[in-house]
């Protein structure tokens, strides 16, 4: 009989031997993918079990995101909470229990709960869990300015908008505003009530982050671009001049100016030059530059500034829109980068119409090149992050993208964008003892009279240190130069008096 | 021996300090041990040394476990603990002669064991806990006579086996009678409790049986084919049977389906398979080295526990949690010792009687540990029984005890032989 018995042994060691397997399997091959499923009740518990890192602006000027403790059958849980409610909420984003996140909590997760994959990082963790300790998350130190980002969400009001300001030179994000804006402690409790809020223009939801991932028509601020491309190329100069008879002629068909709002009718300015032609955002102008350019060279010109690239900021990817001409089918609208730039019309391509859409974040990159002489700043909104001892885990050395234009050619269009300024559309911007740079934009919509409203500026220009773009959505009558640039000069002299 | 025992009494106490348990507990225990150590030598001198030490180390991890998930079942615990040593010691002290006596009783132990099956079924003493007919409850008491059941078969099948395992192997028709008989009725009971687990344990038991007494791999081979052909029979006929597979093998659903306990449409993960799902995220967040004793989690934010039934039927995954693969694997091990000390006891025994019996306890043993903890894991559907020694439950922990005590029944004869014809 011991042979049966031998074999029943076998049998039996077998049996527990592919118990040993199965929980090796789940232990450590499958542990991760558990982990991130989003019915696991035990890592919604335990992600606050971890007190998250402090999400704070540079200087300690405000905390944006903190922690609240509680006791929960013998184990401390740590719940967040936001300070400061509605300002940066698009940027700042949430983290709840219900395990769901947007924004810096979300694309900073690992830094926050401490788990980016580091071996000291690895250990220290293993060793607070031993020793029964908290694990602590690293703290973000963001580069935002609170009261800049203040004063721009107060001007915003409750119209929907976008403001973005960054300094010139390194990129560094010093406001993101975004309105209607929500408060993050009530994401938890009142989400169908934050999904219910709407700004003045009817539509559009408090949680879509407008400077990053909101699509605008940039209008006449994508002269900017196009004046770029204009000088940049050598086709053309500042004096180069103009016959503007009040429209331009395209497709046999007569592309009218912008209206005069004290006249009825578009303004026809006669002869004039380059520089006159964007101090005044004459669009016949711009309408035979892209003529004579041709839409393929401008739309090169717009890639070197960023466009067509999602631009990189620490927020998560998909809360980030790359700029560019965009294309409506059936399955939404495309980012379209068309083989054959023939089909673009390129009159209307040069003053920022047809299909061209951007973010704020790209146009205040944009006039950040312009400032930079030429070469593209790269966007950070996060400057450190901080281990719990204090030690700086990573450090943001401001990089750029690379140079969009040559320095005479971003001269130049700091004179043209000063001169807009001191007698153009954007007057409204001019602050006194300090050159601004600017220019105005104003995008017709599907609704006539309702306008996209913008203001792209930097100052000082002789001396640049901030770069600002200012949008307002369905704005009735409401032009760039008179909605828009109030708000870009409270932001500017925030910043550069502050 | 003692070492033995010494060990897993400072393994008791150095985890009821951490679990921050009073020394009280550890002290108690030891001297519990010391007590059934001290009837070991009294009663069964040669007997194999590992098996109680073993023992009492599973019993400290589980209790330990289930002083952590809530104290107040731990005591309760405690005291089946200390019944299930009054019965092993009264065991041993009752059998110490000759436990082989038992052999000549076997048709009493056969009806016993459908008697004990039975009782549940019974009007007033019968329980139903979730959707089970296993319990029954006199006053204050309850009991899971099937536990007991389980060693009745096992004594009965070893003996009728060692007795006509010779025709038994000769195919005489005859006399798979009583055989018969006594086993089927015991599988029929199982499925009216609804108790598939069991059912499944008792069928291993007696498939290993059948095929150790009589050598034959034919006789495996068709039992093997007829339960195959049962269970695709009792899977179209019991949606109860279908449940536990779908969930089992589909516990995850990307859209919502039918979910039978509520009526209502839900994903399978938050209906029917949760307990199954929740149990693997459990044993995933322990990973490698666990969280450490009473650093797991296992209840909501609000203080809701995330799996019913925690210190029965998912202690593995509470135990795995805590203790990660280390742990998990150190438990799996002691188990594995445990079944191989067994076999061996199985092995070195005189006669036909013993090894059946120290061969059906100990398969048993390592049976309802793959059923109950393979089912944890996903490696079978999943079915409610106890994990041997280490869950909460008082039958299961005697009937535990009484397995071990028939072990060292056996292994004493056996040593005690060969120490003689020395």
């Amino acid at each position: 009989m011991n042979r049966q018995l031998n074999r029943l042994a076998i049998v039996a060691v077998l049996l527990l031997v592919a118990l040993v397997v199965a929980t090796t399997y789940w232990q450590t091959w499958a542990s991760a993918g558990l982990q991130d499923r989003q019915d696991n009740a035990i890592q919604r518990v335990v992600q606050f079990t971890i007190a998250r890192g402090l999400i704070e602006s540079n200087g300690k000027q405000a905390i944006f995101a903190a922690n609240k403790q509680r006791k929960v059958s013998g184990q401390t849980l740590y719940f967040r909470r936001y300070p400061q409610h509605t300002l940066a909420a698009q940027t700042i984003g949430y983290s709840t229990a219900s395990r769901s996140q947007a924004g810096l909590e979300r694309s900073m997760n690992d830094y926050l709960t401490g788990s980016n994959t580091n071996l000291s990082n690895a250990f220290k963790r293993a060793l607070d869990k031993l020793g029964g300790g908290t694990v602590k998350g690293n703290s973000l130190l963001l580069t935002l300015r609170p009261g800049a980002q203040r004063i721009a969400q107060q001007q915003l009001g409750n119209r929907c908008g976008a403001v973005v300001a960054m300094n010139a030179r390194t990129g560094a994000v010093y406001v993101m505003a975004s309105t209607p804006s929500y408060d993050p402690n009530q994401i938890q409790a009142n989400y169908a009530k934050v999904l219910k809020i709407r700004g003045d223009c009817g539509d559009g939801s408090a949680l879509l982050n407008r400077t990053t991932n909101g699509l605008f028509t940039p209008g006449s601020t994508f002269k900017i671009v196009t004046a770029a491309a204009a000088l940049d190329t050598g086709a053309f100069t500042p004096t180069s001049t103009f016959e503007d008879p009040g429209y331009c002629t395209e497709y046999g068909q007569k592309v009218y100016n912008a209206g005069n709002p004290d006249q009825n009718g578009p303004e026809a300015f006669g002869r004039v030059n380059l520089a006159t032609g964007f101090q005044h955002s004459i669009n016949s102008v711009f309408c035979n530059i892209g003529k004579q350019l041709g839409a393929k060279t401008i739309l090169d010109y717009a890639k070197r500034f960023g466009f067509y690239k999602t631009p990189p900021l620490e927020t998560p990817a998909d809360e980030r829109s790359p700029s560019g001409l965009y294309r409506v089918t059936k399955t939404g609208s495309h980012l379209d980068d068309p083989k054959d730039p023939g089909s673009v019309d390129p009159g209307r391509l040069a003053f920022g119409q047809t299909t061209m859409l951007a973010t704020p974040l790209q146009m205040a990159m944009v006039a950040a090149t312009v400032a930079n002489g030429g070469v593209v700043p790269k966007p950070y909104v996060v400057q450190k992050v901080l281990a719990p001892d204090g030690s700086t885990v990573r450090d943001t050395h401001p990089a750029n993208l690379g140079r969009a234009i040559k320095p005479q050619t971003a001269a130049d269009l700091t004179a043209m964008m000063v001169a807009a300024v001191q007698g153009g559309t954007g007057t409204a911007a001019q602050i006194p003892g300090i050159q601004v740079a600017g220019k105005t934009g104003t995008a017709e919509t599907s609704v006539a009279h309702v306008y996209t409203a913008w203001f792209v500026c930097f100052a000082p220009a002789d001396n640049p240190q901030v770069a600002v773009a200012v949008v307002l959505e369905k704005q009735a009558n409401g032009f760039g130069g008179a909605v828009a640039a109030p708000i870009a000069k409270l932001v500017l002299q925030a910043l550069l008096h502050g | 021996m003692l070492t033995g025992v010494g060990f897993a009494s400072v393994y008791i106490a150095r985890k009821s300090e951490i679990s921050a348990a009073s020394l009280t507990y550890a002290a108690f225990f030891f001297a519990l041990y010391l007590v059934a150590h001290l009837v070991a030598r009294y009663t069964v001198p040669y007997a194999d040394p590992y098996l109680l030490p073993i023992a009492a180390l599973l019993t400290a991890v589980g209790l330990t476990e289930i002083y952590r998930l809530g104290p107040s079942d731990a005591f309760k615990q405690g005291l089946w603990v200390v019944i299930g040593v009054a019965v092993f010691a009264l065991v041993l002290l009752g059998l110490r002669r000759d436990y082989r006596l038992l052999e000549n009783y076997k048709y009493l132990f056969g009806l016993g064991a459908i008697a004990l099956l039975f009782m549940p079924l019974l009007p007033v003493i019968g329980q139903t806990v979730n959707g089970s007919r296993l319990w029954v409850h006199v006053g204050n008491l309850q009991f899971q006579p099937g536990e007991l059941g389980k060693i009745a078969l096992i004594v009965f099948l070893a003996a009728y086996l060692r007795e006509k395992r010779e025709v038994l192997a000769q195919g005489r028709l005859k006399e798979w009678g009583p055989l018969l008989v006594i086993w089927g009725g015991a599988m029929l009971v199982l499925f009216a409790t609804g108790d598939l687990g069991s059912a499944l344990l008792y069928y291993g038991i007696f498939l290993a049986l059948l095929y150790a007494a009589t050598a034959r791999v034919a006789y495996v081979a068709v039992a093997m084919g007829l339960f195959l052909a049962g269970a695709a029979a009792l899977y179209k006929a019991t949606p109860h049977v279908q449940t536990r597979v779908t969930n089992w093998l589909h516990p995850w659903t990307t859209g919502k389906v039918f979910c039978p306990l509520t009526g209502a449409q839900a994903l399978r993960q938050d209906c029917g398979s949760y307990q199954e799902v929740q149990s693997l995220y459990s044993i995933g967040h322990g990973g490698f080295g666990g969280t450490g004793l009473g650093a797991g989690t296992f209840t909501t934010s609000s203080g809701h526990q995330i799996i019913p039934e925690l210190n029965t039927d998912f202690i593995y995954s509470a135990l795995a949690q805590e203790l990660g693969l280390i742990g998990a694997a150190a438990l799996l091990m002691l188990y594995m010792v445990f079944v191989l000390r067994g076999f061996r006891v199985s092995l070195f025994a005189g006669d036909g009687f013993s090894k059946l019996l120290a061969a059906g306890l100990t398969f048993g043993f390592a049976l309802q540990t793959f059923i109950i903890v393979g089912g944890v894991l996903r490696v079978i559907p999943l079915t409610g029984i106890t994990l041997p020694l280490v869950s909460y439950g008082g039958s299961s922990i005697v009937s535990s005890f009484v397995v071990v005590a028939g072990l060292m029944l056996v292994s004493n004869r056996a040593n005690a032989e060969v120490e003689g014809a020395r």
